[in-house]
C-alpha cells in the first residue's frame, strides 16, 4: 500500500516541479504586474505541496516522528523568509527569492532523506545566513565606500587562501576548510568585488596585468590546494570581467588559450589532475580506484531513468560524499532525470534573472559584481552537473543551495543578498528616472498651456 | 548566451545518457542497486531461442524462491548461476531479468495485495538443438564449443567442460572453487588461454597475403623438418610433404612452410596483424581473457618459427577464434556478438530487441575471400576432409596444440558451413584430444549435423 503511494508520490512531486519550472520562465515573458504577482504566489503554493508529499513520503517510509519535525522548522523558516523579506524590501525580486527557496527545499528533502542530522544542521545555517542576509540589500544601499576597497579584497583573498593551503588538513583528496569553513566560497565573492572596484572605472593595459596577476595567484593557490573546482570558478569569473571591463575579445580568446595551457599544463605537473581525466576517460576500467565514484554517480542517474525510483527507494548512499558533491546524482535516483532536467532549468533562470539585473544596472561597479557573481553560479551549476553525469571531469563543487554545505549555503544565500540589494538599487534608479521623465512631461505641459494662454 | 548554451548542453548530455548510454552502466555486474528489485520482483525467466526455460524461479507455498536449470549443466556456463555471486547471462541480464514489465494495472493490484510482480523473461540466442550437440560430441574431454550465426554476430551455442549443476551450486560451491585440477566455475569458451596450435596459420596467411598482395608467388619444398639457428620445426609425424603452394601448405598444415613465411614476414609484420585480429585488444564481450601475442622484431628466430605454427607465446580463448571466423565469413566484417535476441514481459509484450550491429571490419572483403579459398581446401583435400561429403559445404581449419614436452596435444577446429552463404561458424578445442582431424573435426560435424537436419527441413 506505502508502495503505492510512494510511486504516485513521484509523478506528484515530477508534476509540481515542471509546472514550477514553467512558472518561472512564463512569469518573466508577463508585463502585467498584477499576473506577475499571481503567478510568483502560485509558485509558493507549489513550492508548499511539494514539501508536503516529499516529507510525508518519507515519514510513511521511515515512521521517525523527526521527518515531521523537520517538516515544520522547515515551513517556518520558509515562512519567516518569505514574509520578511516581503516586507522589508517590497522592491525585491520575489521570482530570485522563490527559486532560492526552491533549491533550498529541494536540498532540505534529500538531505532528510539521506541524513537527519545533516539536514538539520543545514537548515540551522541557512536560517542564520538568512538573517544575515536579511540587512544586506540595506548596507549595499548604505556603503558607498565598496568601490574604494580593492587591495583589501585582494590581501584577504589571497592570505585566506593561502592559509588554507598551509594550514587545512587534507580530506577527499583536497584541502578545503579552516576551523570547519571553507574559506575559498566566501573568497569567491570577495575575488568578484575586487576585480570590479578595480576594473569600473577605466580598464588600461597595466590594469589589466596586474588583475591577471592577482587572479592567478587565487587560481595557482587553489590548484596547489587541490580544488579544481574553484580554481575554475575564480578562473572563469576572472575571463568574462576582463572582457566586459574592456570589451575586448582579444583578452577573451587570449585568456582561453592561457586557461587551456595551464588545463594542459595541471593535466601533467599534478597527480590528481590526472587522476580525475582517467577517471573520466572510462570509469568502468579504473572502478575499484579513482572510476568508483563517477560509476556509482552514474548507476545511481541510470538506475533512476526518467521518473526515479520514488524517495527512499534507491540507493544514493552507496554513492560516496553523495550529500555534498554528488547531490545531483541522488536526486536524479529517487525523484527521476525529467526532475533533474528541471532543476537544471531552475538554476538556468536563476542565472538568467542574475544577468537580466546586471544588463540594467547602469552603475559600472554594481554591474561588474553582478555579471561576476552570476559567471560564478553558472560556472559552479555547470561543474558540478557536468561532473556527476561524466559530461566533464569531475572537479568536485557543490550545487549552491542544494548540497549539503554551511559555507556553501551561507555564501550563496550572501551572494542572493548582494544581488538582491542591487535589484533594489536598479528599481529606484529606475524610479529615478521615471521620476524625472514625468517631471519633465509635466515641465512640458505647463510650458505648451502658457504658450497657448498667451 | 555562452552560458545559456552550456545550460543547453547539459541538459542534452542527460537526455544523452539516459536515452543512449545509461543502460551500459545500470546493466554493470558492478551496479548492486539492481538487487534491491528482487525485494518486489520475482526473477524473470531465461528460455532458449525455441522458447525452452533454461532457467526460472519458483515459487514455494510460503513464498522461497528458488532458482531452477531444467538443463542443469548443460548450459551451467554460458546461462550462469544466480547464488554465491552471478555469471553468465544471470549477471549479464541481471537487470532485465529484475524489471518487471507486466500490465500497469496487475503491478498496481499486486502492490496493493503485497505480491511480488513476475519479472521479465530474456530469451537468449542460445539454442537447446545445438547447444545439446556441441554438449553431447564433446562428451568426456575438457574443453569448449562455441557456434555463432556470423551475419548477426549471434551466439548459439557455448560448452565449457569440465562443468557443474547449477542447481546445487550453492552448496558445492566452495568445492568447486578450491579444486585448483579442474577449474569448473572457469568459462573456457570465452576465459580459457589456450596455445592456438595450426589455426594460428591463418593469421600468418592474412600476414603474407598483406606483405605480397598475392598468394600465388609461393613455392616450397618440405622435406620434414627445418632447422635455422640450430633450431629444429617439424611437420606432424615427420610427414614430408615436397614440392607445394601455399593452398596445400595450408591444406596439410605443413609447419615447415609457416615457419619459413614467418621468418620471412618478421616478427613486427606478425604481430600487426595479430593485433588487427584483436590480439592483445579488448573484445567485444562481457567477460572474457584478452588473448595475448608477443613476438615482434626482437624475437629469436627461434620463437618466430613456433610463433608461426601456433606454438610459442601466443594464448588465446575458443571464443576469440570463433570471432575470427565469424569476420572471414562475414567478408572481414565482425558483428557485435550477442546472446540475448529480446526482453520480454510476463505478458509476451517486447519490452526490448537486440538489433544485429557492426562491432568492426577486422579485414577487406577480398582478404576474407582469400582465407575462405584456403579454408575451403582443407575440407576438400586437407585435414579435415572428415567434413566433405556430408551434404553441406565447409571451410576450416585444423590444429593440435602441444602442452608438454611429451607432444600431447589440444585437438583444434574452427571453421563455417555453407561457405557461399555461411550459416554457421564453429569453434572447437578438446584438451588432450590429439590432431584436429582425430577428436574436433568430428565434434564440429556433429554440430553442423544438428542444425542441418533440424533446421533445413
Amino acid at each position: 500500500m506505502i508502495h503505492v503511494i510512494v510511486e504516485l508520490s513521484k509523478y506528484v512531486i515530477l508534476t509540481l516541479m515542471v509546472v514550477y519550472t514553467f512558472h518561472c520562465f512564463y512569469v518573466v515573458s508577463r508585463n502585467d504586474d498584477e499576473e506577475r504577482i499571481d503567478l510568483l504566489g502560485q509558485q509558493l503554493v507549489l513550492i508548499f505541496f511539494m514539501d508536503f508529499t516529499a516529507f510525508l513520503v518519507i515519514y510513511l517510509q521511515t515512521w521517525d516522528f523527526q521527518v515531521i519535525v523537520f517538516y515544520l522548522e522547515t515551513m517556518a523558516y520558509f515562512a519567516a523568509v518569505q514574509i520578511l523579506f516581503r516586507m522589508i524590501y517590497k522592491k525585491a525580486s520575489f521570482l530570485l527569492l522563490n527559486n532560492m527557496c526552491m533549491l533550498l527545499s529541494i536540498g532540505f528533502i534529500m538531505l532528510c532523506r539521506l541524513d537527519l542530522t545533516y539536514a538539520t544542521r543545514q537548515l540551522m545555517i541557512a536560517a542564520g545566513g538568512s538573517a544575515v542576509a536579511l540587512i544586506v540589500p540595506v548596507l549595499i544601499e548604505k556603503m558607498r565606500f565598496l568601490n574604494r576597497l580593492t587591495w583589501l579584497y585582494a590581501g584577504v583573498g589571497i592570505a585566506l587562501l593561502g592559509a588554507v593551503l598551509i594550514f587545512a588538513r587534507t580530506s577527499y583528496g583536497a584541502k578545503l576548510s579552516l576551523f570547519g569553513i571553507q574559506p575559498s566560497e566566501l573568497i569567491k565573492i570577495v575575488f568578484i568585488f575586487f576585480m570590479a572596484s578595480y576594473l569600473y572605472k577605466d580598464v588600461t593595459f597595466r590594469k589589466v596585468v596586474v588583475a591577471t596577476v592577482v587572479s592567478a595567484l587565487h587560481v595557482i593557490i587553489l590548484v596547489c590546494s587541490s580544488d579544481l573546482g574553484s580554481a575554475l570558478i575564480f578562473f572563469v569569473a576572472y575571463l568574462v570581467l576582463i572582457y566586459v571591463a574592456t570589451r575586448n575579445v582579444g583578452y577573451l580568446a587570449l585568456g582561453t588559450g592561457a586557461g587551456c595551457a595551464g588545463a594542459v599544463a595541471a593535466y601533467f605537473l599534478f597527480s590528481h589532475v590526472r587522476q580525475r581525466v582517467t577517471a573520466w576517460k572510462d570509469p568502468m576500467a579504473v572502478y575499484e580506484n579513482e572510476g568508483y565514484q563517477i560509476v556509482q554517480s552514474l548507476f545511481a542517474i541510470g538506475t533512476g531513468g526518467w521518473f526515479g525510483m520514488g524517495l527512499c527507494q534507491g540507493s544514493p548512499e552507496s554513492i560516496p560524499i553523495v550529500k555534498q558533491d554528488f547531490i545531483f546524482s541522488a536526486i536524479c535516483e529517487e525523484l527521476g532525470g525529467i526532475f533533474g532536467i528541471c532543476l537544471i532549468l531552475v538554476c538556468m533562470s536563476f542565472f538568467l534573472m542574475i544577468v537580466n539585473i546586471a544588463i540594467r544596472i547602469k552603475n559600472p561597479f554594481y554591474k561588474l559584481i553582478a555579471l561576476g557573481l552570476g559567471t560564478e553560479y553558472a560556472t559552479q551549476v555547470f561543474l558540478t552537473v557536468g561532473g556527476v553525469t561524466k559530461f566533464i571531469p569531475l572537479t568536485g563543487v557543490t550545487l549552491p543551495l542544494v548540497s549539503y554545505g554551511g559555507t556553501s549555503v551561507v555564501c550563496t544565500i550572501l551572494m542572493l543578498a548582494i544581488i538582491q540589494g542591487l535589484y533594489i538599487l536598479r528599481e529606484d534608479e529606475d524610479e529615478e528616472i521615471e521620476r524625472q521623465r514625468r517631471e519633465a512631461r509635466r515641465r512640458l505641459r505647463a510650458e505648451e498651456e502658457i504658450r497657448r494662454r498667451y | 548566451m555562452f552560458f545559456v548554451l552550456i545550460f543547453v548542453s547539459l541538459i542534452g548530455y542527460l537526455i544523452y545518457y539516459n536515452v543512449a548510454l545509461s543502460q551500459d552502466f545500470i546493466n554493470s555486474p558492478y551496479n548492486t542497486r539492481q538487487d534491491t528489485f528482487a525485494d518486489r520482483v520475482v526473477r524473470g525467466d531465461i528460455v532458449s531461442s525455441e522458447g525452452e526455460v533454461l532457467a526460472t524461479t519458483s515459487v514455494s507455498e510460503d513464498g522461497t524462491e528458488t532458482r531452477v536449470y531444467p538443463y542443469s549443466n548443460m548450459f551451467a556456463h554460458v546461462v550462469g548461476y544466480d547464488s554465491n555471486g552471478k555469471s553468465g547471462l544471470e549477471s549479464e541480464a541481471n537487470y532485465s531479468l529484475l524489471s518487471s514489465h507486466s500490465f500497469f494495472l496487475e503491478q498496481i493490484q499486486n502492490e496493493l495485495q503485497g505480491d511480488k510482480n513476475q519479472g521479465d523473461t530474456v530469451v537468449s540466442s542460445l539454442s537447446v538443438t545445438l547447444q545439446s550437440a556441441a554438449y553431447n560430441a564433446l562428451g568426456s574431454y575438457n574443453g569448449a564449443v562455441v557456434v555463432m550465426e556470423p551475419s548477426t554476430g549471434r551466439i548459439l551455442a557455448m560448452v565449457s567442460k569440465p562443468d557443474f549443476d547449477p542447481n546445487t551450486i550453492s552448496t558445492e560451491y566452495s568445492a568447486l572453487v578450491s579444486d585448483e585440477n579442474n577449474s569448473s566455475l572457469l568459462n573456457r569458451a570465452t576465459n580459457g588461454a589456450y596455445p592456438p596450435g595450426s589455426t594460428f596459420k591463418v593469421v600468418v596467411a592474412l600476414d603474407y597475403f598483406r606483405t605480397y598482395g598475392s598468394l600465388e608467388g609461393f613455392s616450397y619444398l618440405c622435406e620434414g623438418s627445418i632447422t635455422v639457428d640450430e633450431h629444429t620445426i617439424s611437420c606432424y609425424n615427420g610427414n614430408v610433404h615436397g614440392q607445394e603452394d601455399l593452398y596445400s601448405a595450408f591444406a596439410y598444415s605443413c609447419n615447415c612452410a609457416f615457419a619459413e613465411i614467418g621468418l620471412s614476414l618478421g616478427g613486427d609484420s606478425l604481430k600487426d596483424t595479430a593485433e588487427d585480429l584483436l590480439f592483445n585488444q579488448s573484445l567485444p564481450l562481457t567477460s572474457y581473457r584478452t588473448s595475448t601475442f608477443s613476438a615482434d622484431s626482437s624475437s629469436a628466430s627461434a620463437l618466430l618459427m613456433q610463433t608461426s605454427i601456433g606454438q610459442g607465446d601466443t594464448l588465446v580463448s575458443p571464443m576469440h577464434m570463433a570471432l575470427i571466423t565469424c569476420a572471414i565469413a562475414n567478408d572481414g566484417i565482425l558483428m557485435q556478438p550477442t546472446l540475448i535476441d529480446q526482453v520480454v514481459s510476463s505478458d509476451g509484450d517486447v519490452v526490448d530487441t537486440t538489433e544485429a550491429e557492426v562491432y568492426k571490419r577486422l579485414m577487406t572483403s577480398n582478404e576474407a575471400n582469400v582465407l575462405g579459398e584456403l579454408m575451403k581446401d582443407v575440407v576438400e583435400y586437407g585435414t579435415a576432409t572428415g567434413l566433405s561429403g556430408r551434404g553441406y559445404t565447409v571451410a576450416g581449419k585444423t590444429g593440435s596444440a602441444e602442452y608438454d614436452e611429451q607432444g600431447s596435444s589440444h585437438s583444434w577446429f574452427i571453421g563455417y558451413s555453407n561457405v557461399d552463404d555461411p550459416d554457421l561458424v564453429v569453434a572447437v578445442i578438446a584438451e588432450g584430444g590429439g590432431t584436429g582431424s582425430q577428436t574436433a573435426v568430428p565434434i564440429a560435424a556433429a554440430v553442423f549435423d544438428a542444425y542441418y537436419s533440424s533446421y533445413s527441413g
